[in-house]
């Protein structure tokens, strides 16, 4: 460590590529004894962490002021191809975002991989080490082909860690979805790169920033652009790999994929669109934002049905990079109308609230599997009670919850509430439709927020309160030391953020003065954030932070002064029903059911009504999605039949492909004559 | 008429021969004979080889003449003999299209060739440009042997033929190839056969037959 440490103060990037092999090295060194438990998850994971640190540590040195952006050749690639990289504010954050969120996960990683569960702990080390190097790589990439490399290897080593229980037939399943719209995504990328190159045939981004498309071609490039990074983000229509795949895969890996892939699909989209593309037409922001919120309001709604707590967390995913993508639409609008101070607030509202997604989401993830180890169960009927039995877990489960669900004193409150502010400032656009429309994104906002707020109060009312709805539930144990450590550095994270929202919002200023040229102030308190004016708002975490403590502080010594000794302990009314078990306490089906109600046509469902007269009643509800049966259903089929069109050609006999060779030739021979 | 010196002539008398083997290849129906056949393009392979060689004062000419004769003369066939003995297929094989249909298409095939060769061979600098066409109607009318064959064996032979007809284009309009390259068909030559070889047995054990048309129960429904 002591010779990386010195090579980073001599320049940040050679130390951060140092430490991307040494992932590479962490990962391959799995291999020598794959199948002790000792050696790779006490000893390889931990190290891995260490190296995520050091990621951070590094990346967070683009963003001290004075920065100028390093970029080098590498002497790895094609002959006359090289491979370039650059760090700059906005690769730097993301790589902040990454090595932070991903020491966390690591630590879990590290206590959470067991003996026996599919694929050999080796493998696993390689591939989740991996995978976490190509997500660097992408970040750090600064042409077009080193991109795609590292995108493609992070595509296939997640691929691989979502199979890791390749003998269940859904996993499978699932996985080769997944790597599906991965591919299709990346073709959708490859040809925006294609167009963006402008005729140079140069793949640099350098070549790219400085090409003049057309509009037309441009429009091209941004769109291909937004269906490549929409499809690895999880854009609604482009989303129905997540909800498969996140549950299928391990939980630091579903962690890893929702809290870090998924802003790697952000990344993408935000270098190609306010980096490499010059400023476009407002209607890039307005698709861009629709597609955001829309994708929001779907994911928020499907979210509060589900009944598996980890397709929750997956929906609920969807639902962050939701507001996300309204906020890079906000951002990419009014940069096309010259509102730089605008767009440099939706587009800090965008990055913090990617930063925070990794944090929260990571440190849902990880509860899950917590909560998976210890229970062997998923489905939430069949939870409860747990604040009994794993108390740390369920105490940072809490916190995870809170900042999801944008309650105030935590990180996601933050985000929610810059971006919110955006929105209120949009009646100011100077255009006549636009400055009425884009306005009541702000409602579509609160909505979904509210939605968000819903379906937590579901996920952590149905684990962790009530009553344990099965008999072994008793037997759960609280999550391992090393899992401990990892949950706390997420939910730190959250706390922090919560706390010093200015300071993340000075990060960010950052970026976005190199992107849109101008950056939000924080105000002249160093204590309070105030984005406009504060004639109109203000807020301050550490305040309100204060002020919670101090009323909940004041309340417990009340009580404990005045009421002091007159609780007393009596059964609750049971409605003149004698016999009550824990499985009559509210399910996660009824939580769902007043949405399923009030969005019904969103869904396409299937529910069994049990006979009156039948001895053993059961109650089944189906919540699909309609993109699935009257999008992808009829897609499948179609490329279907073109192919068995095509298959007539393979004959079977040899003579026939022999015939094909030989006419392709004399073809071709008359056509030079 | 343009002067040509004797070997040339020689050399394009060869040509016609090449040309008339590849007909007879065309209608045979034994496989020893084919094999036979295809030692005598070998033969006159080398024989012009050599007589190019002579004419152009060219030594490397001498090289491959010699590879030409080692491994197309002797080896391939040796090989080739002992295993159509193993085998025991020496008896008729009829070709998917009729004998006279076939020397029609053949026919078809020389005059195209030659059209083809005419721009070429006005761009070429050697005396015997003219039997640039030859090479490629020897070209063509193997690869329609292997399209009209049954039997893999006769198949490999075809693949043999085609080679010869490459090689004789390249030694008659640019002196033959580098060596290097002419090496590294004769390698590639060699290994082919010994993959065939062993392709024969394994086809021979799956379907108790060389016939192609068995594989045919191969395809996926």
């Amino acid at each position: 460590m002591h010779v990386v440490s010195s090579l980073t103060t001599t320049t940040p990037l050679a130390g951060l590529l140092i430490l991307v092999a040494s992932w590479f090295l962490i990962g391959a060194l799995g291999l020598i004894q794959p199948n002790r438990i000792g050696w790779v998850a006490r000893t390889l994971f931990p190290l891995g962490a260490l190296v995520a640190l050091g990621i951070a540590g590094v990346g967070a040195m683009s963003l001290v002021p004075g920065f100028t952006a390093q970029s080098s050749v590498l002497a790895l690639g094609l002959p006359n191809m090289p491979f370039h990289v650059r760090l700059d504010t906005l690769s730097g954050f993301f790589l902040v975002l990454l090595g932070s969120a991903g020491a966390g996960i690591s630590i879990f990683a590290a206590g959470y991989f067991r003996q026996g569960e599919g694929t050999a702990p080796g493998l696993l080390c390689l591939q989740y080490h991996v995978f976490l190097a190509s997500m660097a790589l992408v970040v750090l990439a600064d042409d077009a082909y080193l991109f795609m490399v590292a995108w493609e290897t992070m595509a296939l080593s997640s691929y691989f860690l979502v199979v890791t229980q390749h003998r269940i037939p859904e996993i499978r399943r699932a996985g080769f979805l997944y790597l599906l719209m991965a591919h299709v995504g990346a073709l959708g990328i490859l040809l925006s790169f294609g167009v963006l190159q402008g005729g140079s045939w140069q793949m640099t981004f350098d070549a790219m920033r400085a090409a003049h498309l057309t509009p037309a071609w441009a429009s091209a490039a941004f769109v291909l652009a937004l269906f490549g990074f929409g499809a690895k983000a999880g854009l609604v229509p482009l989303h129905v790999w997540l909800p498969e795949a996140h549950p299928a895969a391990p939980s630091p890996v579903s962690a890893m994929m929702s809290g870090l892939m998924l802003k790697v699909g952000v990344y993408g989209l935000l270098r190609v669109s306010l980096d490499l593309l010059h400023v476009g037409p407002w209607w890039w922001g307005l698709l861009t934002l629709g597609l955001g919120l829309g994708t929001a309001l779907y994911g928020a709604i499907f979210a509060a049905v589900q009944t598996d707590m980890k397709r929750l967390l997956a929906y609920s995913s969807i639902e962050n990079i939701g507001l996300i993508f309204a906020g890079i639409g906000l951002a990419l609008l009014c940069r096309s109308f010259d509102m730089r101070l605008l767009a440099a607030l939706a587009l800090a509202a965008a990055l913090i609230h990617a930063f925070n997604h990794a944090f929260f989401k990571s440190l849902l993830f990880l509860v899950t599997g917590s909560v998976m180890h210890a229970t062997g169960e998923r489905s939430l009927g069949k939870l409860g009670g747990l604040i009994r039995y794993m108390p740390w877990v369920a105490a940072l489960a809490l916190i995870g919850s809170l900042a999801i669900a944008g309650l105030p004193p935590l990180n996601g409150f933050v985000s929610e509430w810059l971006l919110l502010q955006a929105f209120l400032q949009t009646p100011r656009i100077p255009h006549a439709f636009l400055n009425m429309i884009v306005p009541l994104g702000a409602a579509l906002v609160a909505l979904t927020v509210a939605l968000a707020g819903y379906v937590m109060v579901k996920f952590y009312g149905v684990i962790f309160l009530g009553q344990p709805r099965e008999q072994g539930l008793e037997n759960a144990h609280d999550a391992s030391w090393l899992e401990r450590v990892g949950l706390s550095w997420l939910a730190l994270g959250c706390v922090l953020i919560g706390v010093f929202p200015q300071v993340a919002l000075d990060v960010v200023s950052r970026i976005t003065r190199q992107l849109v040229g101008t950056s939000v102030q924080r105000g002249p308190s160093p204590w309070w954030m105030t984005p406009i004016t504060s004639s109109q708002t203000s807020y301050s975490g550490l305040w309100l932070w204060v002020g919670l403590l101090l009323v909940i502080g004041v309340t417990f010594v009340l009580v404990r002064r005045i009421y002091h000794g007159r609780v007393r302990r009596t059964p609750p009314w049971d409605c003149g029903y004698p016999w009550q078990t824990p499985r009559m306490q509210d399910s996660s089906e009824g939580f769902g059911q007043p949405i399923r109600h009030l969005f019904g046509p969103v869904f396409r469902m299937q529910r069994e009504l049990p006979h009156p007269s039948d001895p053993k009643p059961t109650y089944r509800v189906q919540v699909q999605e309609h993109f699935w049966h009257q999008l992808y259903l009829p897609l499948g089929r179609l490329v279907q039949r073109t192919a068995e069109r095509v298959t007539i050609l393979q004959g079977g006999r040899l003579s026939t492909y022999l015939l094909y060779s030989f006419m392709t030739l004399i073809l071709l021979l008359v056509w030079v004559l | 008429m343009p002067h040509v010196n004797f070997a040339a002539q020689v050399v394009q008398m060869l040509a016609g021969a090449l040309l008339l083997i590849s007909f007879a290849m065309l209608a045979e129906r034994r496989s020893r004979r084919l094999l036979i056949l295809l030692v005598w393009q070998g033969v006159v392979l080398v024989t012009s080889t050599v007589l190019v060689a002579a004419s152009a004062h060219l030594t490397h000419l001498y090289y491959s003449a010699a590879l030409t004769l080692l491994l197309k003369v002797c080896v391939l066939p040796l090989i080739l003999f002992r295993l159509m003995r193993k085998l025991g297929i020496e008896r008729d094989n009829e070709p998917l299209v009729n004998v006279p249909t076939l020397m029609l298409v053949g026919l078809c095939l020389v005059i195209f060739a030659f059209g083809l060769a005419q721009p070429v061979s006005a761009l070429a600098t050697t005396v015997l440009r003219k039997t640039l066409g030859i090479a490629i109607a020897v070209i063509l009318l193997s690869f329609l042997m292997i399209l009209a064959r049954r039997k893999a064996f006769t198949q490999v032979i075809g693949f043999l033929s085609l080679e010869n007809g490459l090689f004789f284009a390249a030694t008659t309009t640019t002196y033959g190839m580098p060596m290097v390259v002419e090496l590294g068909m004769a390698l590639d030559l060699l290994v082919a056969v010994f993959i065939f070889g062993i392709f024969f047995f394994h086809i021979r054990e799956q379907f108790d037959s060389l016939d192609l048309d068995q594989l045919e129960s191969l395809k996926e429904d």
